[in-house]
């Protein structure tokens, strides 16, 4: 169920952290579709473009917003916005205090422009 | 000359250097990373050389797509996107210019690799090993020895991008795991005849 224009993916090194902050976040917002890529296909430490793509596509949302650990996910994760359709803004920013941040202010339709301006403060990477 | 022919050589030597050179390469990555170097090569080498197997190429720009793309699969980490950029980078470049030479494919891989990594010489990276290589294939002058160098050339750097530079200092003395795939890379694309300088 879309219960919300934007949706949040969550991308990290390991499986459980990024099902563990999808847990926390779906605390603070209920409506909105929150989907986690973490670790490898066979569950090990490291980022995945296949489960990224995956990830991507089970969205109903043609527009995500995506939060990433470290460096390589970053990378696999630009590779999987440049094979698809939908609409996915990347943010350098601190992974769970800017996911959280997001996914409050989405539960309360605040405009996504006004997301970006205070994700800008937690701009760390 | 590149061929389809000559670039399936060179990507069958490179995947048996990967797997031969599996645990060397993880080591060097313990030192100053995750340690998942040698492994996440491995199994993209495993999964391209049966990709390579089972397929039949009309077109190199289908071949160097393909080659990307299972790099992307199957490596992970941040080798997979890197390696894969370098190649699919490659596979773009040919298409729009089937004249392209060595020196024009290799330069639109280390293209990819920058454009995706976003590293830039002395930051001991494989881009340290890749501009040395694109400029000696311009100049007609590679051989073993240059692409070793700059393996070596690593050893000193400080890592300023990519998991050792968490390290800072402590990632001088150590070379570089990416430089040292990537030397396989090169010298395997020797042996290959892809370059025949």
């Amino acid at each position: 169920m879309m219960g919300k224009q934007i949706g949040i993916l969550l991308v990290s090194h390991v499986e459980e952290v990024a099902k563990g902050l999808t847990k926390l976040l779906n605390q603070v917002a209920a409506d909105v579709t929150i989907i986690p890529a973490g670790g490898t296909e066979d569950g090990e430490v490291g980022t995945s473009f296949d489960k990224i793509s995956a990830a991507v596509e089970e969205f109903e949302e043609d527009t995500i917003i995506a939060f990433y650990d470290l460096g390589s996910a970053k990378m696999n994760l630009e590779m999987a916005v440049e094979t698809t359709d939908k609409e996915i803004t990347l943010y350098d920013t601190a992974f769970v205090e800017s996911a959280y941040t997001a996914a409050s202010l989405l539960q309360v339709d605040v405009p996504l422009e006004d997301i970006d301006k205070q994700l800008a403060e937690l701009k760390v990477k | 000359m590149l061929s389809i022919e000559n670039v399936n050589t060179w990507m069958n030597l490179f995947s048996e250097q990967l797997l031969e050179k599996k645990t060397y390469l993880s080591e060097l990555d313990t030192a100053i990373g995750d340690g998942d170097h040698g492994n996440n090569l491995a199994r993209g080498a495993a999964a391209l050389k049966e990709k390579l197997a089972d397929n039949e190429y009309e077109t190199l720009t289908d071949l160097l797509k393909d080659i990307g793309m299972v790099f992307v699969s199957k490596i992970g980490g941040a080798s997979g996107p890197l390696y894969g950029s370098a190649f699919i980078s490659m596979a773009k470049a040919s298409k729009e210019n089937e004249e392209l030479d060595l020196a024009g494919l290799l330069e639109a891989g280390l293209d990819g690799i920058q454009k995706r990594g976003k590293a830039v010489a002395g930051e001991k990276t494989m881009v340290d090993e890749w501009i040395p290589v694109v400029d000696a294939v311009k100049e007609n002058s590679l051989t073993p020895e240059v692409i070793e160098e700059a393996v070596a050339k690593t050893e000193q750097m400080k890592a300023t991008k990519g998991r050792a530079s968490y390290l800072g200092d402590r990632s001088i003395g150590h070379l570089d795991p990416g430089a040292m795939s990537s030397s396989y890379l090169f010298k395997t694309m020797i042996e290959a005849g892809v370059y025949d300088g």
